[in-house]
């Protein structure tokens, strides 16, 4: 028994060696063919490209991205890593393995990637939506607040109830611009109406997302926006017979009669200009190294934010936030404009001042319009 | 308005009956299986499947059954079959099922199904508040059923008292000649079937989709239900309910602009099964709920 | 119809022979997957077991990811030998992570030279408190130990993550839960190795694990104390014959593996993360569970142990890297390889035989059918 036993244990050892010898071959032969191979792009992703929200949109920026190039770039993703010392471990990896340039897609990233950054000077970083950069990391985002504008828009134009539910992942500056945004188009067409937020504590709950849409329905919103990532919360809409709105990517599928329209996250293009600039050689990380703004910060202006076909509404709806939309992206419409209230009374923005992208990203209080306090 | 609320606790508090109710038989019989939360993904991933194939969610329903069943019965082959620790075992099976429940799940994500129908009950569903309770799904219905069976066979049957008796004395079970591996196999095979039906629940149900790792840590909640029901079918439910009533709670407060911090709200269901646990070790032998030899390894003697 | 009956005496080959045979039988199992599954099942088995192993800097990862594991991993076997089953190392490893936390986020600026030291005690001591809980419950009312462990841990995931999110949330944050970065004094730095340097994220942390791995099978196996424990668990009845008391013993493993516990999560955010976060753990607390019975509830077998926990989590990220191998098949093959490292347990502890005589009634049953 054990002589057999030792005899399989051999025969593998064996084949592994003969195999790794194969290998070891074969890259020195890829090694000398580098010169021409193309560039190579990798992407780090939060969870898996099929959740429908967040990262399917990032997903499909990287097809239109690889389409875009064809054989010029190769580009590589890794799924479902964990924020925290996973991530670095991953990008390193992405490095290792010959990627030049590296998107990674969630602010958990952030430090990872600046740390990682220091380590390899000549490849160059992308860290999507945090604050922190180096001398080869940029950081990169979307004005995703301009699409809920609209969406307060259409929501306040609709209620019947007047009382809108809003589900929130985090309390982070992202998720409160988008809250005040929609609170700001909300209250430029009804006066009365107003927001619930609720907490989930998560990006990605289905279960959770749709207990919490349940909720808000009890409570008596028949309008429902997120800021988490599946695609819950509109099936849970639809059931009930309330509207909604889609999330980073067109969800009419989920709800083909609650989703009014969706606001999705456009990446093709910012990759394509990224990458363009690498290969140009103008590519650089912006301005300094703790600025807000990505090196592009854009939304509806150059289609990095899409909203699909507006759905589900009369046609004075859809037309008025058809001229929100256009004014937003001709800037003839500002979304955070002085007089601006906090929802205690008290005055954040005199009359004819408009926010800044600094103050844009210090916002620790709800618009009027929004109901409750911010969390801590 | 409260009633809607009242029905978003019951159906949140459905899965965790299902399974919570399947472990408990199965503690009770002396074997502790840690993957349930493993079982509830292959169940739930099954579920979907199968109700997008058939176009029908009851046989979304048994085939959400039968992968826990099957996904079980690799535990039950290893922890009685091989004697392996339970813990580990346990643990090891929530690994593989998270994995394979998503590896089966790729091509089904994007999709969308009918879920389950809720079927009203004429006249009775009227009746203010308590016409929540007729309002439900089938499988709601099926799961105050099968906690009404599991409680009067584990107390009221031979059969009952043969499980009770191979959990707390294995080696007594034995020597009056009873087969305490097969007993406890099929246990696990009955835990594993529940937990799957628990898991089919989500996507029949609660969010008509398949999202991998989609229980979100369900199956483990209904572990600490067991505890606190400090293995009583009945109490199950009551502790389904008070679990998923506060995690309606946080959600409804919130929207009511409460400030009650979310964090400690979680906990109390946490504590409250230790206070529980201690009450029940305190008490007289009779009345100790935990089985004598949960998580024992028990080997035929010869 | 299959019996097991102890063996007497386990031979070393046996010890050796079997994890190997079980993990090529895995990767029997694996290739098959991999290959149903359209992928090239060599390159996959490559770029899982050997490709991790072929740049130094991977050798270093790898020791990296081992680390917490070996640290829980030890604490967990002194437990397990005293028949004592603490699964919640997992919520005593994010106390620990607090107890170090709080010591790094305010000790005051001229304390500094203390503060590794005070930060590893800070950390064994939250570990040890919040395992204290089960071992006072276990000791004074019979409590089982196994779900108070476990229930604390979802407690403990719940208070990091309001400290995070409020008395210890970095004013500077934007909003964002994390705490502010620890200062240099409280970080643990790269290990610098004689002639070869550093090798990839290898810290000093990884010292810390070896050393407790080894004086953990000293006191194990040759210390009064671990024969205590040891006795403890095999013959209850032995033990309290020759006057040890349960008691003790019940608190010591368990304040000593949540202590240890404590200290892989002050090593951690010490060494790799710099901050408090929401989660900070991805389950090292759980995975060490696995890892003490793949060592057999031996010490000094828990760093070889986690090194193949760790090979296949690294492993699965190179096959995704490299191949494109979704993480969810990786999973799969980590989730067989454990019950086959399970199932070796079992061949290398008992004598498999198939039972003759109820397979030769079933047969005859079906004769007499036919």
């Amino acid at each position: 028994m054990q002589k057999i036993i030792g005899f399989i244990a051999l025969i593998g050892i064996a084949i592994g060696i003969a195999w790794w010898s194969m290998k070891s071959q074969d890259e020195a032969q890829q090694a000398d063919a580098v010169s021409s191979d193309p560039l190579k792009v990798g992407f780090v992703y939060l969870t898996n490209p099929g959740d429908h929200g967040w990262t399917y949109a990032h997903e499909v920026g990287r097809q239109d991205l690889q389409a875009h190039f064809g054989d010029k770039i190769e580009t590589n993703f890794v799924e479902n890593v964990a924020e925290g010392p996973d991530a670095a471990r991953v990008i390193r990896e992405l490095v290792e393995q010959g990627n030049e340039v590296i998107f990674t897609t969630s602010f958990g990233y952030m430090d990872p990637t600046l740390k990682v950054s220091k380590e390899f000077p000549n490849v160059k970083f992308h860290h999507i939506t945090g604050y922190k950069r180096s001398e080869n990391m940029a950081t990169g985002n979307i004005r995703f607040y301009e699409g809920r504008y609209v969406q307060g828009v259409v929501a306040g134009l609709m209620t019947k109830t007047n009382k809108i539910g809003y589900l929130g992942a985090f309390p982070i500056p992202e998720v409160i611009q988008g809250i005040n945004a929609f609170a700001s188009g909300l209250r430029s067409v009804n006066k009365e109406a107003s927001i619930s937020v609720v907490w989930v504590n998560s990006w990605y709950d289905p279960v959770k997302e749709s207990d919490a849409a349940k909720v808000l329905i009890a409570e008596g919103a028949d309008m429902l926006a997120q800021h988490t990532d599946s695609p819950a919360m509109l099936q849970t809409a639809e059931k009930a017979g309330v509207k909604g709105f889609g999330q980073s990517s067109d969800m009419h599928e989920f709800a083909p009669n609650a989703q009014l329209f969706s606001s999705v996250n456009n990446w093709g293009p910012y990759y394509i200009q990224q990458v363009q600039q690498v290969m140009d050689g103008s590519w650089t990380t912006g301005e300094g190294p703790d600025h807000w703004a990505g090196n592009t910060w854009n939304g509806l202006s150059d289609d990095y934010l899409v909203l699909t076909e507006f759905k589900n509404m009369p046609a004075d709806v859809a037309a008025k936030a058809a001229a929100a939309r256009d004014g937003i992206a001709s800037g003839s419409l500002n979304i955070f404009e002085g007089p601006m209230m906090d929802n205690k009374g008290n005055q954040i923005l005199p009359a004819g001042t408009v926010l800044d992208d600094g103050g844009l990203w210090a916002m620790n209080y709800y618009l009027d319009g929004v109901l409750g306090d911010l969390p801590n | 308005m409260y009633d809607d609320l009242l029905l978003t606790v019951l159906l949140t508090s459905v899965p965790l009956i299902l399974a919570a109710t399947g472990e408990l038989v199965v503690e009770r019989s002396g074997v502790l299986n840690l993957g349930v939360e493993g079982m509830m993904l292959m169940g739930a991933v099954a579920g979907f499947g199968v109700t997008s194939l058939s176009a029908s969610p009851y046989f979304g329903m048994l085939g959400g059954a039968t992968a826990g069943a099957v996904t079980a019965a690799l535990f039950g082959f290893f922890v009685l079959g091989l004697a392996t620790n339970q813990v580990a075992t346990g643990l090891a099976l929530t690994i593989f099922g998270t994995g394979l429940s998503g590896l089966i799940g790729a091509p089904l994500v994007g999709q969308a199904i009918d879920g389950l129908p809720a079927f009203i009950v004429p006249v009775l569903s009227d009746i203010p508040v308590v016409g929540v309770l007729f309002s439900l799904d089938v499988l709601a219905y099926v799961s105050i059923g099968l906690v009404a069976s599991t409680s009067f066979v584990l107390f009221r049957t031979r059969l009952g008292l043969v499980i009770r008796a191979v959990g707390d004395n294995a080696t007594s079970a034995h020597a009056l000649g009873y087969s305490v591996l097969k007993v406890r196999f099929y246990a696990v095979i009955f835990g594993g079937m529940m937990a799957g039906l628990s898991g089919a629940y989500l996507p029949l149900v609660l969010t008509p989709h398949w999202a991998e790792g989609m229980t979100a840590g369900r199956g483990w909640i209904a572990l600490a239900l067991v505890v606190f029901a400090s293995w009583q079918p009945w109490r199950v439910v009551g502790g389904a309910v008070l679990f998923g009533g506060v995690t309606i709670m946080q959600l409804a407060g919130q929207a009511r602009g409460w400030s009650v911090s979310p964090q400690f709200l979680s906990m109390l269901p946490y504590l409250a099964t230790i206070i529980v646990l201690v009450a029940m070790s305190r008490g007289g032998r009779a009345e100790r709920g935990a089985p004598a030899q949960l998580g024992r390894i028990f080997l035929p003697p010869r | 119809m299959i019996r097991l009956s102890p063996r007497q005496n386990v031979s070393p080959n046996h010890l050796l022979l079997v994890p190997v045979l079980s993990v090529l039988l895995s990767i029997c199992l694996g290739g098959m997957i991999f290959a149903a599954l359209g992928y090239n099942a060599l390159e996959a088995l490559y770029q899982f077991f050997v490709a991790p192993l072929l740049r130094p800097d991977q050798i270093g990862n790898l020791f990296v990811k081992a680390c917490p594991l070996i640290i829980i991993g030890t604490g967990l076997v002194f437990c397990y030998r005293a028949n004592i089953w603490n699964i919640g190392a997992e919520g005593q490893l994010i106390f620990g992570a607090l107890g170090a936390g709080w010591i790094a986020l305010y000790l005051p600026e001229s304390w500094h030279f203390m503060m590794l030291p005070l930060m590893i005690l800070g950390g064994m001591i939250g570990g040890a408190l919040l395992a204290a809980v089960p071992a006072f419950l276990k000791t004074r009312f019979q409590t089982n130990e196994i779900l108070v462990s476990l229930m604390l841990t979802y407690v403990a995931g719940l208070v990091i993550d309001w400290l995070v999110r409020g008395p210890w949330r970095d004013p500077l944050s934007f909003g964002f839960p994390l705490t502010p970065y620890y200062p240099d004094a409280a970080l643990i730095g790269k290990l610098s190795l004689p002639v070869i340097g550093k090798l990839g994220q290898l810290h000093w942390g990884i010292l810390i694990a070896v050393g407790i791995s080894a004086l953990g099978w000293f006191i194990l196996s040759l210390t009064l104390a671990g024969f205590r424990v040891r006795v403890s668990g095999d013959a209850p009845r032995a033990a309290r014959f020759a006057g040890f008391s349960p008691t003790i013993v019940t608190f010591s493993v368990l304040l000593v593996s949540g202590a240890l516990a404590g200290l892989a999560g002050m090593v951690e955010v010490s060494a790799n993360i710099g901050q408090l976060q929401p989660h900070i753990s991805f389950g090292y607390g759980f995975t060490a569970i696995i890892v003490a019975f793949l060592a057999r509830l031996n010490p000094a077998a828990v760093i070889l142990a986690a090194l193949i926990v760790a090979l296949s989590e690294l492993g699965g990220d190179s096959a995704q890297i490299a191949m494109g191998i979704p993480k969810v098949v990786t999973g799969v093959f980590k989730g067989i390889l454990l019950f086959m490292l399970l199932a070796g347990e079992t061949i290398t502890r008992y004598e498999l035989s198939l039972d003759m005589r109820m397979i030769s009634r079933k047969m005859s049953k079906g004769d007499a059918d036919v």
